[in-house]
């Protein structure tokens, strides 16, 4: 027979594998979303070593970034989530998920809104540095449903913040925004990000950073509001000027 | 089963060093040592898809191959250099002996793999890869000296009909071999190897492979798969006989031997 069972945080099943190998009754139920994966606290220890070794070995591995986001993210995301419990738009946001992905934009339509909207500078960002919002990691090691969902509207805003910060999305651009999303957030994936982001930097780009960049980036984060707490998608006519303004984000230098 | 492979044909390689902390190369060796293959032998690779199998199966022959020789050559002592000159031609065109080995693997990446590793580490002649179904092998009767299938049998869903195609396609005198994860018979052993495969494995999955689900999927699979006893019992039911098994690392895998008599 096979060997015994161990104590509650092994998990087993003996249920056929169904058509994708994968069980469908497994953990009595404890799947709260789907994607959702449940770990034990050793397994979200070993998750969160080994993948910030891993982006850090390798960084094309974005999936890890966002496995290290979740598994460290727990103490922080019910504050980002209280926050935005408290505010009007942000417990708006929080009732009707709303989702950016490409299907549920009207890329035309934002195409023929005029320069310095938000909606204009998003596709220009999108479409200068070929990126989708589509390619996102959906939140797997989460285990609260709506603290899923607010991760994941952190990662689909992280593109807005780059348009909303003027930041590319090379390495640099990428720092500076992790700085910002550290001090707003407090997420300790951005926080680490930040720290060691800039070791890959050659020491031009570090002077830049550390001069001009990181401060108004903790200046912002500091006077800014909630990013987590805006619509976006109902201000794709707003100029992003006016939005910065609202926000409380200084322009970029 | 197939899309299980197919995300985890190319960090295969990796995750089984990471995931056995390399044991899995020694297990494999006890493979070969167990087969004993000799030159001119036939071999069957069920599963083989990225070659570990196939690839040692030549070192061994080859070695042994070059054994016979010298020893051919020290009989050859009292010869005149002219004769022996002569004899290496004859030889040297056989490194193998007329060995070979088909790989066959029902995951056409796994066997790109294969293939890729096999020009990496340069080995060309006496291999051929061929896609297929263990379940149903595109190859004629009583064709092959030896069959081995390893860590493929617990993923198929017929198991008494893989057995049976072994039969089918060994000539008679011709031997199974099958390595697979089996049950581990130290209570102790047992616990920490539950812990390691359900905590630890699929971890390792997701940070090197970016897949949980399919480790998950593959150490489950092991618990699924029948005890030594009662596999010994299925390949006795396909008609093998002398059917024995050999535990290694305490049952946490097992080689089972069968012959076609």
């Amino acid at each position: 027979a096979p060997g015994a069972l161990s104590a509650g945080s092994v998990h087993r099943s003996h249920t056929e594998p169904a058509e994708d190998g994968y069980a469908g009754e497994r953990d009595g139920g404890r799947r709260l979303y789907p994607g959702h994966i449940p770990t034990s606290p050793l397994q979200k220890a070993l998750l969160a070593a080994g993948s910030a070794l891993m982006a850090l070995y390798d960084p094309y591995r974005h999936d890890m970034v966002a496995v290290l986001g979740e598994t460290t993210g727990c103490l922080v995301l019910p504050n980002l989530r209280d926050k935005m419990r408290n505010d009007p738009e942000g417990s708006r946001i929080l009732q009707e998920r709303p989702r950016i992905r490409l299907s549920t934009l009207d890329v035309e339509g934002l195409r023929w809104l005029p320069d310095g909207t938000l909606g204009r500078e998003y596709l220009r960002f999108l479409e200068d540095n070929k990126v989708s919002p589509d390619t996102r990691m959906p939140a797997k090691f989460v285990d609260d449903e709506e603290l899923a969902y607010v991760i994941q509207r952190y990662r689909e805003v992280h593109d807005l913040m780059h348009t909303l910060l003027g930041m590319p999305t090379n390495m640099l651009g990428e720092v500076v925004v992790k700085w910002f999303e550290a001090i707003q957030t407090g997420l300790p994936m951005c926080v680490l990000g930040a720290a060691f982001g800039p070791l890959r930097l050659n020491a031009r780009k570090l002077q830049v950073l550390a001069t001009e960049l990181i401060p108004w980036a903790i200046q912002s984060g500091r006077s800014a509001n909630c990013i987590l707490n805006i619509y976006y998608e109902q201000r794709w006519e707003q100029t992003v000027a006016s939005l910065r303004e609202e926000i409380g984000i200084f322009p970029p230098p | 089963v197939y899309q299980v492979f197919e995300n985890v044909a190319k960090k295969y390689d990796i995750m089984n060093d990471s995931m056995s902390l390399g044991i899995h190369r020694v297990w494999k060796d006890v493979l070969l040592y167990k087969m004993n293959p000799s030159p001119g032998i036939l071999l069957l690779d069920v599963a083989g898809g990225t070659g570990d199998i196939a690839f040692r199966f030549i070192d061994y022959v080859r070695s042994v191959r070059e054994r016979q020789l010298r020893r051919k050559l020290k009989h050859h002592q009292n010869l005149s250099w002219q004769e022996i000159a002569d004899s290496y031609q004859a030889e040297t065109v056989k490194p193998l002996g007329d060995s070979q080995v088909v790989v066959c693997d029902i995951n056409k990446e796994m066997l790109k793999v294969g293939r890729q590793k096999a020009q990496h580490l340069g080995y060309s002649e006496g291999l051929s890869w061929v896609v297929g179904n263990a379940e149903e092998l595109p190859f004629g009767d009583e064709k092959f000296d030896v069959y081995t299938i390893a860590f493929g049998i617990r993923n198929v869903t017929h198991i008494d009909l893989v057995l049976q195609e072994a039969y089918r396609v060994l000539k008679p005198g011709g031997r199974f071999l099958c390595l697979e994860f089996s049950q581990v018979n130290n209570p102790l052993l047992s616990r920490l190897y539950d812990l390691y495969s359900f905590q630890i494995i699929p971890v390792l999955g997701e940070i090197i492979a970016g897949d949980w689900k399919s480790y998950q999927y593959l150490v489950e699979s092991i618990r699924r798969f029948p005890p030594q006893e009662e596999f010994k019992a299925m390949i006795e039911d396909a008609g093998f006989l002398k059917v024995d098994y050999q535990n290694l690392t305490s049952g946490i895998v097992a080689i089972h031997s069968g012959f076609k008599l």
